[in-house]
């Protein structure tokens, strides 16, 4: 696949957004600021860093993302309709009775999710097992890509993939954490305080490494920089603003388990494709 | 005793054996046999038998230190690769303190994960009710996809386990500290959902899994001097149930004792009377811990305390013969 300007990696992350907003609206129910904050990391993801084929989902070389922080899979279902895995128009199917695309993701339901997640803290101990596989297998060239919340790392589960991270030095699993300061009951750092989270991975003995996580240019050159650390598993904090690109949504916590109405639908997607009269017209 | 299942002869001399040797044998051998065969524990490898594997294949074996949330959950990552993953700890902790793990990453996701629980049921003896497993057949029979087995000895452990890296599901191991008598040989069949009619009678059916099917046996002893012959059914596969070897035998016998070193409420006994009250509704009695905790003694005692041997056993066959049968 030929490398893509970044200018045109910001559109589709953008068109990912508008459709984050039309799937959550039709869904009446979901969660917006995460995948909002999560556009522009799963953008990368998927349409410049990941090794994938989106026609063949068991390619036995293929790079694999799990996604531990389930409950944003809206961002992965627009991000995988865009990059050609299912017709765009199934998105709209979203949480609905018999749909693929259930509200939080189910590997059997859809080729391409790698697992089933919902539940938090489990995806790293997930990804540390595949790694150790991997290694048992002498395979070489697969990264494991974790995506995890930030307020998820309230979970114990967290830790002790951490710790077994840290003890077999599992160098290619990248953990992203998306550091977007809000869970559902207000303020990481009223919740239940994670800093200094740099800290605490670095004494887990990962390699750490910090990001702004809606600048697609930096988390791609971000995530090289992960590839070529060879001797740790890596973790990078990825500072994102929840709710990204829709103004009365950002960082504000409200919206972490809330979709749209009709109204603020509109309102949202009149801002995303104008990006405020920045970047191009409207158009429907 | 049914001569085609070659069953020990219990009269003579009966040799004893924890459970999770067999285990610990079994593992060993699926390793030699499967290459994708792996395996992982939580700090408890020499005691749940799982050194031999750990001995003969290092590369293969992940120590994960005392942290069970995670020992299943790198078993359902190991598994996504295509490995057979054998996990170990005592029951209490696996699969007592992961079971939304085991519920999320292994069977909705349906990975073939082998949770194997040692030291399970009131014979772990002197470590008290913290230690003694009772809840987890409960707790694994009502997961979707879940297998639950729970052998009689130690050679059947060793066979279920070879059983278990051959079979594509999720499975749960359910294993005992002490040892019991090997009342199988070799020879006796094993199959992943068949249960086996130990002993053959036409009065009552004993319906026993784990280690109580060896008190059963004891049992059928006592109610033929009673002039009451006992069928005893041995079920290493709780879940799925086999139904039909349990029906056949009921429809004869019309009145049921189930016997588990577990909770009534949810076991065996519960998944029993399950069956039986949709089908066939006869006169039942469950015997197993009745909805509380253990406490510390050796596991003799404690066997006799909460009335799991078979002089209860033989009480409790009297009891369900004397109040007549509902069919």
């Amino acid at each position: 696949m030929p490398k893509l300007s970044i200018e045109r990696l910001q559109t589709i992350s953008n068109d990912i957004r508008e459709d984050i907003i039309r799937m959550l609206e039709h869904a009446g129910s979901g969660h917006s600021a995460g995948p909002l904050g999560l556009a522009d990391i799963f953008t990368a993801l998927y349409f410049d860093v990941m090794k994938h084929d989106p026609k063949n989902t068991e390619w036995d070389e293929r790079d694999i993302l799990l996604l531990s922080n389930g409950h944003c899979v809206p961002v992965r279902y627009a991000t995988m309709a865009h990059a050609g895995y299912f017709d765009k128009k199934e998105l709209l199917t979203l949480r609905q009775l018999g749909s693929r695309l259930q509200g939080h993701p189910e590997r059997l339901r859809l080729p391409g999710m790698e697992s089933t997640s919902g539940p938090l803290g489990s995806g790293l101990s997930q990804a540390c097992g595949m790694a150790l596989a991997m290694r048992m297998d002498n395979i070489k060239n697969r990264t494991i890509y974790v995506v995890m919340g930030d307020g998820e790392q309230d979970e114990g589960n967290v830790w002790e993939a951490a710790m077994l991270g840290g003890k077999y030095k599992l160098s290619n699993i990248i953990a992203i954490t998306d550091r977007n300061n809000i869970q559902i009951d207000g303020q990481t750092e009223y919740v239940m305080p994670l800093e200094d989270l740099k800290e605490k991975w670095e004494a887990f003995g990962w390699h750490t490494l910090e990001v702004d996580g809606n600048n697609i240019e930096a988390v791609i050159d971000v995530l090289s920089m992960a590839k070529a650390i060879s001797e740790k598993s890596v973790m990078i904090i990825a500072h994102t603003i929840p709710g990204k690109g829709v103004d009365f949504m950002e960082s504000d916590f409200h919206w972490h388990g809330m979709p749209p109405d009709h109204e603020q639908a509109k309102k949202a997607l009149h801002e995303l494709r104008t990006l405020g009269g920045k970047i191009r017209s409207e158009h429907e | 005793m049914s001569n085609d299942l070659y069953l020990t002869d219990l009269e003579g001399e009966v040799k004893e054996e924890p459970n999770r040797n067999g285990f610990g044998r079994g593992l060993l051998e699926a390793g030699k046999k499967y290459k994708n065969v792996v395996a992982a524990c939580a700090d408890l490898t020499d005691s749940t038998k799982m050194n031999l594997f750990r001995d003969e294949f290092p590369e293969r074996f992940i120590e994960i230190g005392v942290a069970e949330q995670n020992l299943v959950t790198v078993g359902a990552g190991m598994a996504a690769m295509g490995k057979i993953p054998f996990v170990s700890s005592y029951a209490a902790f696996s699969p007592g303190r992961n079971w939304e793990q085991i519920r999320t990453t292994i069977c909705l996701n349906d990975r073939p994960v082998k949770i194997v629980g040692s030291h399970a049921g009131v014979s772990v003896g002197p470590d008290g009710a913290t230690h003694q497993m009772l809840e987890d057949i409960a707790l694994m029979r009502v997961m979707p996809n879940m297998v639950v087995i729970a052998p009689c000895d130690s050679v059947e452990a060793q066979k279920a386990t070879m059983a278990m890296a051959a079979d594509p599901r999720p499975n749960y191991l359910r294993l005992a500290r002490e040892a019991v008598p090997i009342i199988t040989t070799d020879k006796t069949p094993f199959e992943i959902g068949k249960a086996y009619v130990f002993a053959q009678g036409s009065d009552i059916t004993l319906i026993a899994t784990g280690t109580m099917t060896y008190q059963a046996l004891m049992a059928v002893d006592l109610l033929f001097k009673d002039g009451i012959e006992a069928e005893v059914i041995h079920v290493p596969t709780i879940k799925p149930l086999d139904a039909e070897t349990i029906l056949k035998s009921v429809r004869k016998t019309k009145a049921v004792v189930t016997i588990e070193e577990a909770q009534k409420v949810g076991g065996l006994g519960g998944a029993v009377a399950e069956l039986l009250s949709e089908n066939f509704p006869v006169k039942i009695k469950r015997i197993g811990m009745e909805d509380r905790f253990g406490e510390s003694g050796t596991a003799n005692e404690l066997i006799k305390h909460f009335g799991l041997d078979a002089k209860h056993i033989h009480l409790a066959a009297h009891s369900v013969l004397s109040s007549g049968s509902a069919s």
